[in-house]
């Protein structure tokens, strides 16, 4: 049934190998993702690289920018500390907050909305949490107090979401009230303008916590895990690819199959590996993976399937890319924008909750910048190949760009810059930001769809 | 004609063979003060292709609509297989066996073909989405309609020509037991070519059995593929019938005033020929 | 008093062209009721006027009639709740306050216009305090006060190009280069700031004493009478004659009892600004007359009325907001337009800037901060005002009376002794309720999936 795919895929040259003789296509043809139509691993290489040049670049840009942002860092840095263990480390700590975060306003992202109070709900739901494990107090156990603080931003999201949807209040409009409510709110909850709220890790509930992100799994353990996932992973992988290709589906050729599960194994022992080096001293040997990165793993498995393989996610990227076709379809729209926004509140939560963690289980007004958190996200988000236009990204991009984001903010404050450290933390971020999105709408102009007027 | 009234209509409609399976009659609709229809009659038998013709504002997207159960008519009932029915949805529609393609072909670019033509619809298997079954049956209804010019089926709607997009909202159209198609100027904005591929696609769809109806501006599409011609003129109904008792003047004339030689449309086999 | 200019005024029309589907549609649903046509385009007595307003604002397009009530009901509660608050030292407390976000509204509904939206604003205007704040200081480079004015302003207009390049040419979201702006805005203020803090208090220096002098300052209380005399005059004679030679032409024009009534309202209102300004409200001592902010900001809403409404280039921005492509295809240069409403956006929070160091004489990095939740003011009360955030309406004056309500429920809520953040809760929950309005009574109007 399909056109044999051979060499050239595209443009008016075409017409005298294929039956199609219509006019050119609404986007480039070199849009057709190239694992379609390959057979060889040769061949989609070749599309690959058609479709990098033609503006297209998946998360190109994200991989590059990570490369070059290291290779910089690295050079300007003092002692050229910056690809130390501790410090490289360090960097996955703090981005998994990002990424967390970022994935949340995917969802969001998606469906070409936006979510300015990610950052204040965020907060709000770890020092919720915190405050619920403190003793003398509630002194709620610690799953209790995880599980009652998502909810209760989960809620707070079908609010935000409902005043969008319902109401069709523009949602960066109702996200920035949100932002402000929260902002304050976040300061009453704390206790004040100097209110402060922790989790010890000396108290057994309260340091599980502190032990999200603070916490290490053992190197033999980890590697063995490592083991167990690759091998699930890739043999799934495998396998999947193996049925379709039986089936006469569309399927990437085995090669590709095959260098994608050796990448993510790669990428994984890479982690390990840094992550298993003494970067303690000789005596107190400090070694072994945060559990953060794992719980990561998770909430980007769980997003992903939810967003690539479930109905409602489905239903997510069609009211992103047209909501009419979604409404005709039958798809309540209203339903799926409530239920994104309260998915990306509560996943915000949890990023909230590893913030405190990240900070050694203490929230400060001083160390809780909502404002701060938010741009970053959308940051990250952006970076990593999400379109602000709605219908195009996934979990892995949030990923992506927040361990960008998070290199490049430790980058700087490694820096020592002197009067010039505060206000870098504005403008860098600020740079990146527009910087991010100028590469997602150029590349959507070389694309041609989703221009506006 | 009489050949017309002897020929079978097709196996899809119950009881009498002569039954059009769909039938319209005697609709009213009126938004506010402004009435958009007045007691159309329409008939669209099964194996057909039926073109609505009539200028712009005489009622062609409202009586669509009503049809589709966007609307509600205020007066008229609406014959299914013999039966009236109460179309109050496009879901009742669907349910039917109706379905639509409006001219803005309600397709999301950024989805695949499979996923544009399963929305809304999609099947499940252990809670996920079952791509491969959905892929597989995607595949079978293009190669039904035989359109064969997709490259893959797995393609982001985006990169598709518009004869192209046309052909998967029509095939996502009757991939669910539909019986009647009702399609909302579908060669407006496509050259020669593409054109060619939506009437062939048209043909195929009325070879299927199914009750095809095409509304158009194009005159020279409406008389390549529609088997009977239906005149709308500001809300009324002004002449239906086979497209052989019609040509292009005639047509013209009754969009444009209402009837032709100063007469009303009467059907061949009374007096006065219309040629 | 809201001026309703005869022809047809972009500002006032309800928004909204029929949706694509409907277009050819002519038994579509008749959308506007007749009630939607501006009253004084079809009067011919000044009866006939009201009776016709009185039907529109029934159906549900009430113009300015939503914030003035707002405007009353605020005052009265707070009145209520504490005496002091129409106090006519307060009274003046509170245009002073609320010239900030009437300047900084003013600025917003630019971009609103335009179907953007500029949340640099805040910034701008804290960037622009700092800057002009320094340039003057005599320890520094001690330029002259108008120089450090001039600059300021031309410094704040620069980046509003460069914003409104993105914004136009490119086709990136405003909301996300605006959000990027105000964050390499914080930035760099924080280091012309050096990290410390920059004061104009010292009266020593001419130029510190002029510039403290644009807030604090007022005229003497005759001179204010002898100003709005000018004022009411000028601006009551422009207008009686302008009716009067469109009804010479044969033109739509109002009747002849409306403009008087207008003219005797703003000589009324005028009256009693002036009448309030010049009570003594020191404590010690005598601070009476008219405050110089007060003709500023005047002279502002004067200005950019005229430009939106009697020039072309108004003519576009509104054009541009209700329909881009119409606006293309009419020869409309969309870029050009785009970045010229973003450069007058980040003028008029330039002049916003001016007033704010005035205001606050020393500045810190953290009101540096602080000037972030400005911008959430700044649309708050354009909207609450009456501007549409989706672009295509709305009108200056808008910002003038939006800023004066948030600037109110400001002074009165601090009346109360109500902490900062649940203000700050408060002027949120203000905020998308004026949304929620302006979203509903848009509902008849263009469908948005």
């Amino acid at each position: 049934m399909t056109v044999d795919p051979g060499g050239t895929p595209d443009g008016p040259a075409d017409t005298a190998m294929a039956v199609d003789l219509t006019a050119a296509p609404v986007a480039a043809a070199a849009d057709v993702p190239p694992e379609l139509l390959a057979q060889s691993l040769g061949q989609y290489l070749r599309a690959w690289w058609r479709r990098v040049r033609s503006g297209d670049s998946g998360v190109l840009p994200v991989v590059l920018g990570m490369v070059v942002v290291a290779i910089i860092f690295e050079i300007i840095t003092p002692e050229h500390a910056f690809l130390r263990p501790s410090n490289l480390v360090y960097i996955f700590g703090l981005s998994t907050v990002y990424m967390v975060l970022a994935m949340a306003e995917t969802v969001v992202l998606l469906l070409g909305e936006i979510d300015l109070s990610v950052g204040a709900v965020a907060l709000f739901g770890g020092v919720v949490a915190f405050k619920l494990v403190q003793q003398p107090g509630p002194g709620w156990p610690w799953w209790a107090a995880m599980l009652a603080a998502l909810a209760i931003c989960g809620l707070v999201g079908a609010f935000t979401g409902t005043l969008t949807a319902r109401l069709r209040i523009p949602s960066f409009v109702v996200t920035l009230g949100m932002f402000l409510l929260f902002s304050g709110i976040l300061v009453v909850v704390l206790g004040g303008a100097n209110g402060a709220v922790s989790a010890s890790p000396l108290v057994p509930n309260q340091r599980v916590f502190y032990d999200l992100v603070q916490g290490l799994i053992p190197p033999v353990v980890a590697w063995v895990a490592l083991a167990v996932v690759v091998g699930a992973v890739g043999t799934a992988l495998w396998r999947r690819a193996a049925a379709r290709r039986r089936q006469g589906l569309v399927a990437p050729p085995a090669s590709l199959t095959a260098i994608r599960i050796v990448l993510v194994a790669l990428v994984g022992v890479a982690v390990v590996l840094i992550c298993t080096i003494n970067r303690g001293t000789p005596l107190v040997a400090v070694q072994g993976v945060p559990w953060v990165i794992p719980i990561v793993l998770v909430v980007l498995a769980v997003l992903t399937v939810l967003l690539q393989r479930t109905r409602f996610g489905r239903y997510v990227y069609a009211v992103g890319g047209n909501p009419e076709a979604a409404r005709r379809a039958g798809v309540s729209l209203a339903a799926i924008r409530t239920w994104a926004f309260a998915l990306c509140s509560a996943t915000a939560g949890l990023g909230g909750i590893l913030l405190g963690s990240f900070f050694f289980g203490q929230y400060s007004t001083n160390t809780a910048d909502p404002g701060q958190l938010v741009l970053y996200c959308v940051a990250a988000a952006v970076i990593g190949g999400v379109s602000l236009f709605g219908g195009r990204g996934k979990p892995i991009h949030g990923v992506l760009g927040g361990l960008l984001i998070g290199a490049i903010a430790y980058g700087v404050s490694l820096l020592s810059l002197g009067q010039l450290a505060t206000p870098l933390q504005y403008i860098v971020p600020g740079v990146v930001l527009i910087v991010a999105v100028l590469v997602d709408v150029l590349s959507r102009r070389g694309s041609g769809s989703g221009t506006r007027a | 004609m009489t050949e017309m009234n002897e020929t079978p209509e097709g196996a899809s409609s119950g009881g009498d063979g002569m039954e059009p399976l769909l039938k319209v009659r005697g609709i009213d609709k009126h938004f506010g003060p402004v009435q958009a229809l007045y007691g159309v009659n329409l008939d669209l038998p099964a194996g057909q292709v039926t073109g609505l013709c009539g200028d712009n504002g005489a009622g062609k997207s409202v009586l669509t609509r009503t049809i589709a159960g966007a609307h509600q008519p205020d007066h008229g009932q609406i014959y299914f297989e013999g039966r009236p029915v109460h179309i109050r949805s496009a879901r009742d529609a669907a349910t039917l066996g109706i379905e639509t393609v409006y001219q803005d072909l309600a397709l999301a670019d950024n989805l695949d073909i499979v996923q544009n033509m399963f929305l809304g619809r999609e099947r499940l298997r252990r809670g996920l989405l079952d791509e491969d079954s959905m892929e597989l049956q995607a595949g079978e209804t293009l190669r039904t309609l035989r359109v064969t010019t997709v490259r893959s089926i797995r393609q982001p709607v985006a990169s598709l020509s518009g004869g192209q997009r046309q052909a998967v909202a029509v095939a996502k159209a009757v991939m669910w037991n539909s019986k009647v198609v009702l399609l909302d100027e579908p060669t407006a904005a496509l050259g020669v070519v593409q054109t060619r591929m939506v009437l062939d696609l048209i043909a195929q769809l009325r070879d299927h059995g199914l009750a095809v109806m095409v509304i158009s501006h194009n005159l020279n599409d409406v008389f390549e593929v529609a088997d009977r011609i239906a005149v709308l003129y500001l809300g009324r109904m002004v002449a239906e019938g086979p497209a052989a008792d019609f040509d292009r003047q005639s047509v013209v004339e009754y969009m444009t005033t209402g009837s032709a030689s100063g007469r009303p449309f009467a059907p061949a086999e009374s007096a006065g020929d219309e040629g | 008093m809201p001026d309703i200019p005869v022809t047809a005024d972009p500002g006032e029309t309800p928004g909204g062209t029929a949706d694509a589907a409907m277009a050819v549609d002519l038994t579509a649903a008749p959308a506007a009721a007749a009630a939607d046509v501006p009253p004084e385009i079809l009067a011919q007595s000044l009866g006939q006027y009201l009776r016709a307003w009185w039907r529109r604002v029934r159906g549900g397009d009430s113009g300015v009639l939503p914030v003035v009530l707002a405007i009353v009901v605020v005052a009265i509660s707070f009145q209520v709740a504490n005496p002091a608050f129409l106090s006519a030292q307060n009274l003046v407390n509170l245009f002073e306050q609320s010239s900030i976000y009437m300047l900084l509204a003013m600025a917003e509904i630019f971009a609103l216009l335009l179907g953007e939206i500029d949340l640099s604003v805040g910034l701008v205007m804290g960037l622009g305090s700092v800057v002009v704040a320094e340039l003057v200081q005599p320890t520094g480079l001690n330029w002259p006060w108008w120089a450090a004015i001039i600059v300021t302003l031309l410094a704040c207009a620069a980046w509003g190009a460069f914003q409104g390049s993105l914004v136009a040419r490119l086709r990136m979201p405003s909301f996300i280069v605006t959000l990027g702006g105000l964050l390499i805005l914080q930035g760099v203020a924080i280091i012309v700031l050096k990290g410390a803090l920059v004061s104009i208090g010292n009266s020593r220096f001419t130029n510190e004493l002029v510039l403290y002098d644009i807030f604090w300052g007022q005229f003497e209380p005759v001179v204010g009478w002898i100003l709005l005399a000018v004022v009411v005059g000028a601006t009551g004679t422009g207008l009686w004659l302008r009716d009067a030679r469109k009804r010479r032409h044969g033109l739509e024009a109002p009747p002849r009892s409306l403009t008087a009534m207008k003219i005797v309202l703003m000589a009324v209102a005028g009256s009693a600004v002036v009448a309030i300004c010049n009570v003594n409200r020191a404590h010690f001592g005598t601070i009476e007359g008219v405050p110089y902010i007060i003709p500023i900001v005047l002279a502002v809403l004067a200005a950019w009325t005229v430009l939106l409404q009697r020039i072309r280039f108004g003519r576009y921005v509104y054009a541009i907001g209700g329909n881009p492509e119409a606006a293309r295809r009419a020869g409309v240069s969309l870029p050009n337009v785009r970045t010229w409403g973003f450069v007058l956006a980040a003028l008029t929070a330039g002049i916003a800037g001016v007033l704010f160091a005035s205001w606050q004489v020393s500045l810190t990095t953290n009101i540096i901060k602080s000037a972030n939740s400005y911008v959430l003011l700044a649309v708050a009360a354009a909207v609450i005002g009456g501007t549409s955030l989706f672009g295509g309406r709305g009108k200056t004056i808008h910002g003038v009376l939006g800023g004066l309500v948030i600037g109110a429920i400001y002074n009165g809520l601090y009346l109360l002794g109500v902490s900062s953040w649940w203000i700050d809760v408060v002027v949120a929950g203000v905020l998308l309720a004026a949304v929620a309005i302006d979203v509903l009574s848009r509902r008849g109007a263009p469908r948005q999936a």
